[in-house]
């Protein structure tokens, strides 16, 4: 049974690959796209640590700020 | 209506949703992989290299449905004058170009067996490498240009010249005499081509192509806000 699966009639190289390589793209773009997001991430909270009490408060006021402010104390 | 889709008013969704995304995409791809590799019968012509069709078929689709999506993003953008819907656009080029690639590369895989050559200057593989193309200068000009006015331009232009080729791959294959055989499956009729225990295995491994695009999209999106947010904090 496992052999039949492996070589797929004699076409398991091909088969194989083609999903082999599929799978591989979607892992490596998953990757790159979460590594982009998490530094950007962190580029925010190091912006927002170096601001001053009130231009903090102000951007504080915005709901998107303290969304991504609460996503990057998960990172 | 654009006031819904407001970036305030979404990423608080587009935020969370990844990871239920992460989690139904996997759970999918296992049963379309289980079924694509092991439960579906084999073709009683091309025998088992048949199988290479569940990656290839719905990466071929994918890619075609983003980019005619990039194309009608970019002329809502470019008439409503709404920064939004070109990142958007911007967020779904990525997965789209990567689904691209992986139609032309499975299918060079699946054209050896069945046809005895890795390429052939088909038509409807060269319409398809002309697709990659447009993506790969959709994805370009997001990087050269500095100046937003001009890069929404620059972009809009090139997804909306871009789109022409899109119904060209479509009809491709009975406008020209192609190696690539005739679609099986055709949204408009109720013709199809292809056995129920072919085409559900290929309708699970589509519904999770298209869940991994919209992980990418939401990931890439919320990178892209973020960005924006950040030259907000410059400015304060």
């Amino acid at each position: 049974m496992i052999n039949e699966i492996i070589s797929m009639n004699g076409y398991g190289a091909y088969v194989w690959s083609a999903f082999a390589f599929t799978l591989i793209s979607f892992t490596a773009l998953y990757f790159v796209t979460k590594l982009q997001l998490s530094k950007e991430q962190k580029r925010f909270a190091s912006k927002f640590g170096s601001l001053n009490i009130e231009k903090a408060r102000a951007a504080r006021s915005q709901n998107i700020n303290r969304e991504i402010l609460s996503n990057t104390s998960n990172i | 209506m654009f006031k819904y889709f407001e970036p305030n008013k979404i990423f608080a969704i587009t935020s969370k949703a990844p990871k239920y995304v992460l989690f139904l995409f996997i759970v999918v791809l296992t049963i379309g992989l289980t079924e694509a590799l092991i439960l579906s019968p084999e073709d009683y012509k091309q025998s088992d290299a048949a199988r290479i069709m569940y990656v290839h078929v719905p990466a071929a689709w994918i890619a075609l449905g983003i980019f005619s999506s990039l194309a009608l993003l970019s002329i809502v953008s470019f008439i409503f004058k709404n920064k939004n819907f070109s990142l958007i656009a911007k967020s779904l080029a990525p997965s789209g170009f990567v689904f691209n690639i992986i139609a032309l590369v499975t299918g060079s895989i699946w054209g050896k067996p069945t046809w005895g050559t890795w390429w052939a200057w088909d038509a409807r593989i060269t319409s398809m490498l002309i697709l990659a193309l447009f993506y790969g200068m959709y994805l370009l000009a997001w990087r050269i240009y500095e100046d937003k006015e001009q890069v929404v331009k620059v972009t809009s232009l090139i997804a909306i010249l871009g789109v022409v080729n899109v119904p060209i791959i479509k009809f491709s294959v009975d406008w020209w005499n192609t190696l690539h055989q005739p679609a099986s499956i055709n949204i408009l009729s109720t013709n199809v081509t292809i056995h129920a225990s072919m085409l559900i295995p290929l309708g699970v491994m589509t519904a999770a192509f298209a869940l991994f695009s919209l992980l990418i999209f939401l990931m890439k999106y919320n990178t892209e806000l973020i960005k924006v947010k950040n030259k907000g904090l410059d400015r304060l």
